[in-house]
Parts: C-alpha cells; sequence; structure tokens
C-alpha cells in the first residue's frame, strides 16, 4: 500500500498497472446508522488488491463490504480495516444458453438487472432494494418475496472464488466443497473474501408483475390467504399495520404475484416487454430531526396505506421497482428516521408456533412501538447454510426508530418468545441481539466455527458483528 | 461492543472502590455488560464490588491499580486491552483531600493533585492510546462541580478537578474522527462515602443518579453531564457572577 503506482504504463503494451487504492479512515455504520466505528477503507479494483488489503490488515483484521444495506454492525470493523469491493463491479460472463453469469463480488443486484432483463433473465432472487451487491447477498443468504418458491439467494450460486486468509483463492461449488461453501453462504464474510460468483438466472417473459393486492381485516386472515394461495403465486407478502389493535389486530394488505406473461401485457407495453428504467424519484436530504416517525405519524400513514388497499383482489400490473422496491424510488430513505437511526428487527418461527407470532404482533401493538414497514412472509425450508436465516416458518419484520421509549426491553421479550418458540434472528438485519441467545438460536453455528477455524485460524476476518457476537 | 441500542459489553472501572463506579457497573450491569475489570487498590471494598457484579452475571476482574504510581500506568492498563475489547472505561479514582489541613501541609495538597490530576492525566493517556487502536469505545471522566469555579473551601481538590476536566476535553476533541468518544461528567455535591460527614451542599445528588446520569450520556454520547442536570444552568449563571458576589452567594451557602 501506499506507492504511488497509480496509473502507470507498462512499457511497449497499452496495460495500464491499476491505481494502488491509498486507505483512508472512515466512520461507517450499517443502514441503520447506529453504533458507528472507525476503520480503515481500502477499496481495491483487483483480486490482487483484495490479497494485498488481505496480507497487510493488522491485529484488528478486515471484512468485506458492499453496499451497506446490511442494518447493524456486520461490514464494519473497529480499528481495522474494511474492504469496499463497490469497486469490483463487471460482469466477467453471460450464458444466455443456461442463463449463467459470472461476476465480481461488487456487482449489484441493479446493474444485474439492468444487463440481463433485456436478454429476458431476472435475478433468482431479490430482497426490498436493489442496491446490494452480489458478495453481500451471498454472504447475508438473502431472500425475498419468492422465498416459499425459489428459496434464498445462495442456492442459486453455482460456483464463487473465495479468497482466504493467506492470500489463496479457492473455487467452491456446493458438490466440490460444501463445508465452505455453506459457511461462506450467510457467513457474514467471515470465511474470507468472495471475489467472483457464477449464478443461475430467473426467465421471465416481461419486466412486469402481475400482482393481486388484497386488503385483510386481520391477523388470521392474512395468514390464511398466505397459507392458502402462496402455491400459485411465486411472490407473496403481506404488510401490517402494526399500530391496530382489537379486532383490527393484525389487519393489513397481501400482495401476492407472478411475473406476467406476454398475453397479460396490454399491446403497447408488448412492444418493449422487458423494458427496464427505473429511475430514483428524490433524494431523501440529511435533515429530518429524530422523531418525526412516531407512533402518531406512523398510526396516520397505516390507515392511510389500509385504506388504499383494495377490499377484492384484481390482478394488476406491477413494475419490478413497484413492486419489489418501492423504496428504491427514495434514495437515502433511512435518513428519515434523522441522526438517532433506527433497527430492523425480524424473526422466524416455525409455522406450529403462530400463537408466538400472534402474541408478538399483540404486544408490539398493545405497547403502541411504532415501525414504519411492518412485513409478514411464510418462508419455505431451509438453505443448507450453517448461519443462514431462513427456515420453513412465518418471518416477521419490523422497522423501529431507536429513541422509541421501551424499545430495549420490548425486544429482549421478542428475543425470548422468538427463542422459546425455536426461531431465530436474521444476523443481516441484527444490530442488538445477545451472544448466548445467537449460539441457541442457530444450532449449527459450531459447524460453522469449525469451518472457519480451518480456513482462517488466526481470525483475519472479523466484524463489529462478530465481536459483538462472538461469533 | 455498544450496540444500536447504546447497550455496552464490557467496562474497565479505574478506581473500583469508588461509590459512584459501583453505582455504574451495577447498572451496566443489570444490563448488557457481562465483562468488568474494576481496577483499584486492594481492599475489601472492592472485593465486596466484585462480588456483587459476580452476582449480576458478570465475569468480573479485579486488578491492583494506584493513581499514585505513574509511572505502572502503562504496564498494568495497556495489557488489559489485549485480552478483547473494552467498551467503556471509567475513570473514577479521586480524592477529596482536607481543605484545612491540606492548606497546612503542602505535600498533603501535592498529594490530592497527584491522585486526581496527574495519575488521571497519565492513566488517561494510556487509555485513550489503545481505545484509538481498538476504533470505538468511551472514556468517561469524573470531573465536578468544584472544578467550575475556585472557592475558599475546596480549591485544592476544585483545581485538580479543573485540570482534569480541561484535560478531558481537549482529549475528547483531539480523539474526533478516532471512533472514540470522551465523556466528563460533573456531578454536584455526592452523598457518599467521599464527603461523608461533610454538610451537604444545595442540589445534593446521589451515586444512583449520577451512575443515571453517565448511562444515559453514554447512550447519547454526550460531551458533557450534569448530575443534576439543572447544575447546568445553574452554573450558566455562577460562571459570569463577579468574584464579590460569587464569595456571598458561597458564603451564604455555608
Amino acid at each position: 500500500m501506499g506507492t504511488d503506482r497509480a496509473g502507470t504504463r507498462v512499457p511497449g503494451t497499452d496495460l495500464e498497472v491499476a491505481a494502488v487504492p491509498q486507505p483512508r479512515r472512515e466512520k461507517l455504520t450499517g443502514w441503520g446508522r447506529t453504533a458507528p466505528s472507525v476503520a480503515e477503507v481500502v477499496r481495491p479494483s483487483t483480486r490482487e488488491q483484495v490479497a494485498e488489503a488481505v496480507a497487510g490488515a493488522g491485529a484488528r483484521g478486515i471484512v468485506a463490504r458492499g453496499l451497506g444495506r446490511s442494518y447493524g454492525d456486520p461490514a464494519q470493523n473497529a480499528g481495522g480495516r474494511v474492504l469496499d469491493l463497490t469497486g469490483m463491479n463487471r460482469i466477467l460472463g453471460v450464458d444466455l444458453e443456461t442463463g449463467t453469469v459470472e461476476v465480481e463480488p461488487g456487482v449489484s443486484l441493479q446493474q444485474l438487472m439492468q444487463a440481463m432483463l433485456p436478454f429476458g433473465y431476472f435475478v433468482p432472487v431479490t430482497p426490498g432494494t436493489r442496491y446490494v451487491t452480489v458478495g453481500g447477498a451471498i454472504g447475508c443468504d438473502i431472500h425475498g418475496k419468492s422465498h416459499h418458491a425459489d428459496g434464498s439467494f445462495a442456492q442459486h450460486v453455482l460456483e464463487l472464488d473465495l479468497l482466504l486468509a493467506d492470500g489463496s483463492v479457492r473455487t467452491l461449488t456446493p458438490e466440490s466443497d460444501p463445508g465452505l461453501f455453506w459457511a461462506t453462504a450467510g457467513g457474514m464474510g467471515l470465511t474470507g473474501v468472495i471475489v467472483r460468483a457464477k449464478l443461475k438466472m430467473m426467465r421471465v417473459e416481461t419486466s412486469r408483475i402481475l400482482v393481486e393486492t388484497k386488503r385483510v381485516a386481520d391477523l388470521d386472515e392474512a395468514m390464511e390467504r398466505m397459507t392458502l394461495t402462496d402455491a400459485d403465486y411465486r411472490f407473496s407478502v403481506a404488510s401490517l399495520d402494526n399500530l391496530a389493535t382489537g379486532p383490527s389486530l393484525g389487519r393489513g394488505w397481501v400482495e401476492s404475484g407472478n411475473f406476467a406473461g406476454l398475453e397479460h401485457l396490454p399491446a403497447k407495453l408488448r412492444e418493449t416487454p422487458l423494458a427496464f428504467h427505473p429511475k430514483p424519484l428524490a433524494a431523501m436530504p440529511d435533515l429530518f430531526p429524530s422523531g418525526l416517525l412516531n407512533r402518531r405519524t406512523i398510526r396516520l400513514m397505516n390507515e392511510a396505506n389500509f385504506r388504499r388497499a383494495p377490499k377484492d383482489a384484481h390482478p394488476h400490473l406491477a413494475s419490478i421497482g413497484g413492486f419489489f422496491h418501492p423504496l428504491d424510488a427514495i434514495h437515502d430513505w433511512n435518513r428519515v428516521y434523522g441522526a438517532a437511526g433506527f433497527l430492523q428487527y425480524q424473526f422466524v418461527v416455525p409455522f406450529e408456533a403462530a400463537a408466538t407470532l400472534r402474541r408478538v404482533v399483540e404486544r408490539v401493538a398493545v405497547q403502541g412501538a411504532p415501525s414504519f414497514v411492518t412485513v409478514l412472509k411464510r418462508f419455505g425450508p431451509a438453505s443448507p447454510g450453517y448461519l443462514s436465516f431462513p427456515t420453513d416458518g412465518w418471518t416477521l419484520t419490523y422497522d423501529f426508530p431507536t429513541g422509541t421509549p421501551g424499545l430495549a426491553g420490548l425486544l429482549r421479550w421478542m428475543d425470548a418468545q422468538v427463542l422459546e418458540a425455536g426461531g431465530r434472528l436474521y444476523l443481516a438485519k441484527d444490530s442488538r441481539m445477545s451472544p448466548g441467545d445467537l449460539a441457541a438460536m442457530y444450532p449449527r453455528l459450531e459447524d460453522f466455527r469449525k469451518v472457519r477455524a480451518e480456513v482462517d485460524p488466526h481470525g483475519v476476518f472479523v466484524s463489529d458483528q462478530s465481536r459483538r457476537l462472538s461469533l | 461492543m455498544k450496540d444500536s441500542l447504546g447497550s455496552v459489553q464490557s467496562l474497565l472501572v479505574l478506581g473500583g472502590g469508588s461509590d459512584i463506579a459501583l453505582a455504574t457497573a451495577r447498572k451496566l450491569a443489570q444490563d448488557r455488560t457481562k465483562r468488568i475489570i474494576l481496577a483499584g487498590r486492594p481492599s475489601e471494598r472492592l472485593d465486596a464490588g466484585a462480588d456483587l457484579l459476580r452476582g449480576l452475571g458478570a465475569e468480573v476482574r479485579v486488578v491492583n491499580f494506584d493513581a499514585l504510581e505513574f509511572g505502572e500506568h502503562e504496564k498494568v492498563l495497556a495489557p488489559l486491552f489485549e485480552e478483547g475489547d473494552i467498551d467503556v472505561v471509567l475513570l473514577a479514582f479521586g480524592v477529596l483531600g482536607d481543605q484545612k489541613t491540606d492548606e497546612r501541609d503542602p505535600l498533603a495538597a501535592a498529594k490530592v493533585v497527584q491522585s486526581n490530576y496527574v495519575g488521571a492525566v497519565t492513566s488517561s493517556l494510556v487509555v485513550a492510546e489503545a481505545l484509538k487502536k481498538q476504533g470505538h469505545g468511551a472514556l468517561v471522566v469524573l470531573s465536578s462541580v468544584a472544578a467550575e469555579r475556585g472557592r475558599k473551601d475546596n480549591f485544592i481538590y476544585g483545581s485538580s478537578k479543573a485540570g482534569l476536566d480541561t484535560f478531558a476535553q481537549g482529549l475528547g476533541d483531539s480523539l474526533q474522527g478516532t471512533g472514540v468518544h470522551v465523556m466528563v461528567v460533573r456531578p454536584g455535591f455526592v452523598d457518599s462515602k467521599m464527603t461523608a460527614g461533610l454538610p451537604k451542599a444545595p442540589m445534593s445528588t446521589t451515586p444512583e443518579a449520577v451512575a443515571e446520569g453517565i448511562v444515559d450520556g453514554l447512550r447519547r454520547e454526550a460531551d458533557l453531564v450534569w448530575v443534576p442536570a439543572q447544575l447546568r444552568y445553574v452554573f450558566s449563571g455562577l460562571r459570569h457572577l463577579p468574584r464579590p458576589a460569587f464569595r456571598k452567594v458561597v458564603d451564604k451557602q455555608a
């Protein structure tokens, strides 16, 4: 590091030596903007530079970071190094026959959609934002509205190159090295740095989704509708008014959809069935006071949203952005919470534990803890990832401003409920769970630790989250 | 590591026998602070404090530390950070001295200053360096309202705290951008073993209230905490009072 080889031409060739990135000290947080810490950020553009940065990591280690969409602290490393991989964002190869792509880790899902939709391919799994990198998607083994049908992201990864603590690169497939592959998928960046991945994309005929939105009067109706109709839809999710109580407890609306076929498009859209031109509508200025989103404002929003949802489901066409990523329309939407920030709490409990789910929904509503987004979904079977989150059951997500009175106590009560029901919390969202609960919720943690100890015996790959949770 | 709701996991107390320190450690241990190091001169009080904290589920270590042994501070404190990150360091040691006696015994006065100021400076510098390497953490420095204005009945103690207060403010500013947070705490008259037998001042407070102020200040990442909080406004007035008028206020109080 630190030499000035930047932009030097190799004599007699057209090759340029890539600029050696200069590390800079930076204060980093996750998307929730809580618990900042300072690290030396290195932005490599080649795998050689990744190896150099890993080799040069000091006693405080190193961890990879993508677009910073994890809510808590998994992509921070206080006093150590953070690898900003957004500079490694090349699509390396495409096979239209098989629908596979090879990418560098910093390629975002947005980039993949833009590149591949014209050929009739969509990303295999998308979360609620397109602004996540492939590296992050694998490291968190993310899921989306299609989990019950398609599983999690890593289940569509055919192969990946992992740069290990000793600087060597290992090519992994789920068959060749299941241990390291499934420790890396969902492993929160703690096994090494993914420097290349090969994915299987999803075939689509159009870039529109045929959606049915239906208002549901209470939690039972929401759960019943999803249970009965999930098999017919690739995508399904319920949004709840988290402050409604009594007979309206859990009221909301269920959205179910499938990618539209050509026959579903009106004539005009049929000319450009795969069009994809998402534009951010607005940028969010960083001047919101903490506390703007509170019980009162959220109650008003919930009421308006509930009333807007149609009582009877009629299929309508939605765009990819409108259906999957509504919040991406506003850049930096997390700023609306003000400087105090927010956290996301997502858990899953087995289907048999519907009573736990109800208890949680009730307690949050009665306590009146406002949640900007409250989302309920049914997961399908788990992936083999040691620390992968999704597993058969109901998953519920809340967005709470950190300044909410009594929040710490409420969340601890929820932790206990989830644990007792045999459920777990999602590491990509976590910013405050306890090390003991983590170990109890993830029975395969010991297997994960074993693999990690083999490939990284000196603990080069560490993050604030891995320190906090004694991962 | 500190979490998104401001809870911390590990604590190092310098001056582990102090009432304020123990009240703070207790409050933190009841939350999520399960690794605690109590550094201080060996005493039954210190051991009893450690036992109490263990009873709250914390893993507690007692370390021999003497504020007056400046030469040892680096050797004693630096290795503690090798064993694992420390989220909060609470600098709580200090002696009140006896103003009247100490005025006639310059060496006794020097001891007050050496403990409250010199020892605090050397240990703070060692701690600050270690926290900087960690890239996160907080140093909480116990100052006093006595640091605000000199007065005849406590100017030896007061001046030592004034020196420490100024030092800690500057240290905090110098650590901007390093991830390390320095918080100065100015309690009013605290009803504790340190002040046992002294007449109570107005707006007096308790170790528990100071602990509360510290825990809350850590969550907010405050630079300066007054306990009770109203003292901030009282002193924003008293600070500008002309000397003769201030003397009258003090005399009236006594």
